[in-house]
This record gives C-alpha cells, structure tokens and sequence, in this order.
C-alpha cells in the first residue's frame, strides 16, 4: 500500500546467525541463529513496534539494522531524499558517515553511559566524534538537544551518576538525537523506569518524533506500551516474524496464534476484567536448535501434522497484514475485547 | 476481625545509618494480613516494598539497618482462638525462633530466583535441606519424594530428572518455578513474594501468577504480594496498600482501589500508564517530577512536590495521617481530612 517514496527502510531477509564455540580449538560446533529470515518495512515518520518474548532477537534485529553488528545475511536499504543506499554496498568510511543517519536508544539507562563523562561531553561526543560541529556551535547545539529532552543548561557540567533513572534515559536521548538522524531504533527505552517516569518518557518520545520528523523502530516486551507509540506492530518470535499489522487490527484481531496468547497475557490494571486468559504452555524454542516447520508448533494449541514439517512463509494475508501461519485465513482468534470501553 | 488476622503490623519503622543520612526505607507502615487472603503492596522503586518484607521475616542487613519502632505480630491461635501470637520485630535475626518461621511458616519467593537459590546445590538438595530442617521425622529419600512432588506440583516437568540440574541449568521461568516449590515445601501460612514475576516474560508471568492462585486455593495460604504493576496487582489481590516514600498512602479492597482511588498518586499512577483495553488511544497523563531522593524528601506531605492538588501552607506544613475516607478505605492526605462533612454538605444539598 505504501508506495516506495513513502519508505525510509527496508529489511530483506535479514539474518544474523552467532557461531557456538566449544573446547580448546574453538571450534564452531553451531550457530545461535539469533534473527532468520527478518523481512520489514518502515515508512517514513511512522513508528514500527516490534514485541516477543526475551531472547527471541529483538536486539539483535536493531543492532543489524544501525549496523552494530554485521549482519549474517540480508539487505538492508534506505531511502535518503529519493535515493536508494543499500548500506551492504558501502565502503567502510561511507558506512561511518552514514551511520550518523541511524541512532539507538537503550533499554538501561545506568549502563550506557561513560561515567566519567559530563552531559555536555556526553550528548557534544558524536558531533565531534562525526565532525558536524566544535567549539560554540557544538555547545549551543548541545544546549538546544538537552533543551528539547528535559534537562536543563545547569545539568552540563554533570556526571551521570548523579542523575535519576528517567533524567539518565533523557540524556542517552539527547546523545541519541542531536545527531539529527532519520532512523532511531529505540530499545526496551523504558523498561528500566519507574512506572511514573515511562509516561514522561514515552511522551517525550512522542514529542521529538513530531518535532524532529523522526522515524522510529520501537522495540519492547510490554504490549500496552507499544500500542500507545506504534503505527504497526511486528510480532516476533525465536528469530522470525509471525505477524505484521496495523497496530488496532493487530490488538482487535490477531492472526497469528502467538499474537493471540500474546495480548492475552497482558496483564490488566482492572480488577473487573474477566479472564479468559489462554496459557501457553511451555518456553520459547531455543533459536540454537529451533524445531523444523512452523517455529512455534510445540506450544500452538492450532498445530496440525503440517506444521511440524513445513515452515510458513510471512506473507500478505491482506492489504498491509503479513502472517506467518498455516491456518492465518481459517483461525478465528481472540484479540482485546473492546465492546465494554466503547460503551463508556 | 481480629480472629482471621494472620498478620498484623503495627507502626514498622526500619532505617538505614548511612554515611549520607539515614535512609527511613519503612516509616510507620500498619496493615494486616488476613487468612488464606492475598495483600498487594504496589509502589515504585525505592518506596520501601522490600524493606518491609525483609522486616517480617528479619532478613535486613544489620548494620546499617535495624527495625527502629513496631509490632510485626504472627497469629497462631486458631481460628476463633484469640491468644497465641509472636512478636517477630522482638526475635533475634539470627536466633533460632526466626529460623524456624523462615521457609515454614513464612516463606518468601524472592525477584531475582538466582539469588536465593545458592549456584552450588541442586535444586533438589536445597528443597531436601529445607524440608529437613523444618519437618520432623522424614527421612532423607522422603525428603526426597517430597522434593520431587513438590517440583511436580508447580508445574515442572520430568521432576524426577529436574530435582538433580543445578539452577543455572533452567530457564527464569523453570527457576521461578522452583523458588516457589521451595518457598510452598513446607505448607507456609504466609507466602511473601517480592516482585516474582518482575524478570519473566509475560507470557511466563501469566504462567506463574495462574500456578500461584491456584496454588493459593490448594494450600489455603496468605499472600504478600510485592509488586510496581498495576496489572498483576488488580490480578491477584484482595486487597492493596499503595506505598510512597517509606509510608502506605492508600489502602482499601482491590476493586475500590481501581474504581474509586483517592490518593492523587495513586489516581496519577493509573493515569500514567497506557491501558491496552480501552478502545480510544489518548496522550499519557505523566506524573510530573521523580520520587525524591531518600535524604531529600519534601516537608510536610512527601507527595507535596509532585502533586497536582497540592495546597499551599496545608500540604507543605504537616504530614497527613491514614485516615479512613469509607469502611475499607484509607487515605493519607489533606483533600479527604474533612471528608465526613463534604458528604453531609453534599447530602443537605
Ligand atoms: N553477541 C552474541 N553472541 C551470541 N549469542 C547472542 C549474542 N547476542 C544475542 N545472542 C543470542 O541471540 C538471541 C536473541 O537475542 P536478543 O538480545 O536479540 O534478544 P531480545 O529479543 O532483544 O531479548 P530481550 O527481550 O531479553 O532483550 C538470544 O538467544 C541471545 O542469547
Ligand atoms: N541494605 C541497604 N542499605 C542501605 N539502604 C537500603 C538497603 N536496602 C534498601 N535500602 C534503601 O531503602 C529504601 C527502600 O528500599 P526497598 O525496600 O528495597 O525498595 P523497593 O520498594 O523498591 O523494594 C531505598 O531508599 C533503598 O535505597
Ligand atoms: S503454522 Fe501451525 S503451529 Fe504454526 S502458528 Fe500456525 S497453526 Fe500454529
Ligand atoms: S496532602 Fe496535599 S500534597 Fe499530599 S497528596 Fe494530598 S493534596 Fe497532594
Ligand atoms: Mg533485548
Ligand atoms: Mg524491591
């Protein structure tokens, strides 16, 4: 549905794959296959939430994209003013400066920042690191950046130990930020906050994305907080995406069954909520020795014999919902209920 | 009431001396436990929720903590039977009267299951030694059997192999598992359990929090549950103490805390956070500001700096007492200190 000029990434068929290493040789005995076969789309100024249970390769997938790691496999393109850069293509050099373009936020706000670094060294060290600007420019800019997140001048000269969890969360944002990119691949950014400061930082988030005509990939575990930022949802789950889909058809109308337990285990802040939870029995696979077929046949309370054997393609269900299911068009699955709270 | 309390605390004020100051983690928390009934204590980071807990079952480190005022009153008189109870803030935390409450009748499943489980021992012979030191007269390849049903209970599967891996060897989920087959090994009146689902998955938190209930049900046991969600918290509990700074803010019955709440934080806290179910998506409504350092709290109500319907000269003068607002609520602040006459106003009208 969206047509290429709206897109700013493209992901085809992305794969890291991290070697096992076992006895004195190091020899590689197998492969963690951490991300398998990722394939996504992120539309310029829209926010893609991608959720699944730990382990399944979140991270892994953000990291790939800003090029963190290298990936195994896959292609990753971005359109810049109407060109194309497929970043396997560029040099080393080309690759750093391109980089600047993507930035990521991180889920501890305690450990990724220098201690030893004030504020104003801390959010100042790309623009100097990527050359963009030094002296007075480099500290207005600064100023301009922890501005715009919340901090305040006097805070510069600080070190980030005396700092709370949330101002911390603030100044990895603005290190982020102040780099002007397109892309930013927000990690779990508030997973580590006390429940009263995630709203603060969620709609921070929120505000720069409009200010900054930014475009975010948002990954997190807690479902209620990626329907509050996200356009569309991608749900993984153990290295591979199941299902793809506008946020609200997503939460009212799940496809896939993994998405379908997922949103019923969401805890709900009301006491009055009926369970009719569906347990999922059993853990994730685990993506070093993944079962053949469908990747989540052993806890699938839908599996059938084919699942065990076949692996289904993530493929267009309908305009704008991919699925990765057998069964995605016979299923009729349970999403969030939203009768009760229309009435009020 | 008092017949079915199991639990009573009693004005807890535990303390850190520290260099910096002294931390007031827990200062002046009351509230009971009843039988075979689940408390959530629900607050943010910091606010004192695992300071309590380790105040009852007297794990605080000392120095620099000690338990400076209070009552932590375990009932055993059966029920009806008034008389019959222990002092736990008078027991020495290394005696052996704490010892024997530790893991028998009051047991605790901990956040982190790593921590209380020691990386050396299987999971069984740790499950073994507490069953051991706690029940008479089984022998070990009873303690043994018990270990393994008990595995068996929570939900692990091949228990029998399971009760000799080290806990490094299972996932958090497994792990968690096991914490509670120990902490339920010796049928414990009182289960505490501080944040048990904090580090899962949610999909293993809604594992554990069902295996939980129905584990309640089976045992017929109290439950303190620790936790900073407020959805696991409108799961599980009966009833729920809003904690803030050292201090219990809002108390009343699980579906009046969620319906009615009262205390301008606890309205902010359900405010602030996103909702999946309600259809219409708006803006987050954020509390504005951060908890306050520990050595910096504001005079007066410690809430004051933070609150939307702060009152000059009122709320920055004096702390608000617990005062009850309805018959199973109350409410620590200055809005609802002439609550009875508002409503006579209101009625008059
Ligand atoms: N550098 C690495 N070397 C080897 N294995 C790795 C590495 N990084 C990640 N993995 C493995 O890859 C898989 C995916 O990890 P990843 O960190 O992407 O998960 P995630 O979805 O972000 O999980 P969480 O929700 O816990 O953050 C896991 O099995 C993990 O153990
Ligand atoms: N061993 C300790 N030494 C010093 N201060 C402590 C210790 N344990 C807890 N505190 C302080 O007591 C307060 C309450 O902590 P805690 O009960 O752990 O909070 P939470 O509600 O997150 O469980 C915090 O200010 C904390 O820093
Ligand atoms: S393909 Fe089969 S096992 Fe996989 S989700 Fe669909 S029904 Fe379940
Ligand atoms: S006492 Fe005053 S400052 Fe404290 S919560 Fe009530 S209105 Fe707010
Ligand atoms: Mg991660
Ligand atoms: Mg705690």
């Amino acid at each position: 549905m969206a047509d290429d000029s709206d897109l700013l990434l493209e992901v085809n068929d992305l794969k890291m794959y991290f070697p096992i290493q076992k006895g004195l040789l190091r020899r590689t005995t197998g492969y963690v296959k951490a991300v398998d076969g990722v394939s996504l789309s992120i539309k310029k100024g829209e926010t893609l939430g991608l959720v699944g249970e730990s382990g399944c390769g979140k991270t892994t997938t953000g990291r790939c994209i800003v090029r963190v790691y290298q990936p195994t496999e896959g292609e990753i393109v971005f359109h810049d003013e109407g060109e194309a850069v497929n970043l396997n293509l560029l040099a080393r050099q080309e690759l750093k400066a391109f980089r600047r373009n993507m930035q990521m936020i991180f889920q501890d706000p305690f450990s990724s920042l220098n201690p030893r670094m004030t504020v104003l060294e801390l959010v100042g060290e790309p623009l100097l690191a990527h050359g963009i600007a030094r002296g007075q420019e480099l500290e207005d800019r600064v100023a301009e950046m922890v501005n715009a997140v919340g901090l305040k001048v006097e805070h510069l000269p600080r070190y980030p130990h005396s700092f709370s969890g949330g101002q911390r969360q603030r100044i990895g944002i603005a290190r982020a930020l102040v780099q002007r990119p397109r892309l930013v691949v927000c990690d779990e950014p508030v997973s580590a906050l006390d429940v009263s400061v995630q709203s603060q930082v969620v709609n921070l988030l929120q505000d720069l994305q409009s200010e900054l005509d930014l475009t975010y990939l948002f990954v997190a575990h807690d479902m209620s907080v990626v329907r509050q930022v996200s356009n569309r949802i991608a749900v993984m789950y153990v290295g591979k995406l199941v299902e793809v889909a506008e946020s609200e058809e997503l939460l009212r109308n799940p496809k896939h069954p993994y998405s379908e337990t997922l949103l019923s285990a969401v805890p709900r802040p009301n006491p009055h909520h009926a369970m009719q939870r569906l347990s999922l029995e059993g853990e994730p696979a685990d993506p070093a020795n993944a079962p053949p077929g469908c990747v989540f046949h052993p806890r699938c309370r839908y599996m059938e014999d084919i699942c065990q054997t076949e692996v289904p393609e993530l493929t267009e269900l309908t305009p704008g919902r991919h699925v990765a299911c057998h069964f995605a068009d016979q299923l009729q699955l349970q999403g969030i209920d939203y009768s009760a709270s229309m009435e009020s | 009431m008092a017949h079915d309390s199991l639990l009573e605390i009693k004005n807890l004020m535990t303390y850190f001396h520290l260099h910096e100051g002294i931390v007031r983690a827990v200062d002046g928390v009351s509230f009971e436990v009843r039988r075979g009934q689940t408390l959530g204590i629900i607050g943010e980071s910091g606010c004192g929720k695992s300071v309590t807990a380790h105040s009852i079952l007297r794990l605080v480190p000392s120095p620099p903590g000690n338990i400076v005022n209070g009552e932590i009153l375990l009932h055993r008189g059966e029920n009806g039977n008034e008389d019959g109870f222990v002092d736990l803030a008078q027991l020495d935390p290394r005696g052996a009267d704490i010892r024997a409450i530790r893991g028998a009748e009051i047991s605790m499943v901990f956040q982190e299951p790593m921590t209380s489980f020691g990386p050396m021992h299987t999971i069984g012979n740790q499950i073994i030694e507490s069953i051991l030191l706690h029940q008479e007269g089984v022998d070990g390849s009873e303690a043994r059997e018990l270990a393994i049903e008990n595995l068996r209970r929570v939900g692990i599967p091949r228990a029998e192999q399971i009760v000799d891996a080290y806990p490094h060897q299972l996932s958090g989920g497994m792990r968690q598992r096991a914490m509670i087959a120990m902490a339920l090994s010796c049928s414990p009146r009182l289960l505490i359990a501080d944040e048990p689902t904090t580090a899962l998955d949610v999909t293993i938190q809604a594992q554990i929090l069902e295996l939980m209930t129905a584990l309640q049900e089976e045992y017929g046991m109290a439950v303190i549950f620790i936790t900073h969600n407020l959805g696991v918290i409108a799961e599980v509990a009966d009833e729920v103490a809003v904690m803030y700074l050292g201090r219990i803010v809002e108390q009343a019955g699980v579906n009046e805390l969620f319906d009615n709440p009262q205390h301008p934080y606890t309205q902010g806290l359900l405010n602030s956070i996103p909702h999946i179910d309600e259809a219409k998506l708006a803006r987050l409504r954020a509390i504005e500001g951060v908890v306050p350092d520990p050595y910096d709290i504001p005079s007066g109500c410690a809430f004051s700096d933070r609150c939307p319907s702060f009152m000059p000269g009122k709320c920055d003068s004096a702390m608000p007492d617990l005062a009850a607002t309805g018959p199973e609520h109350r409410v620590r602040c200055f809005l609802y200190s002439e609550a009875e006459e508002i409503v006579t106003e209101v009625a008059d009208g």
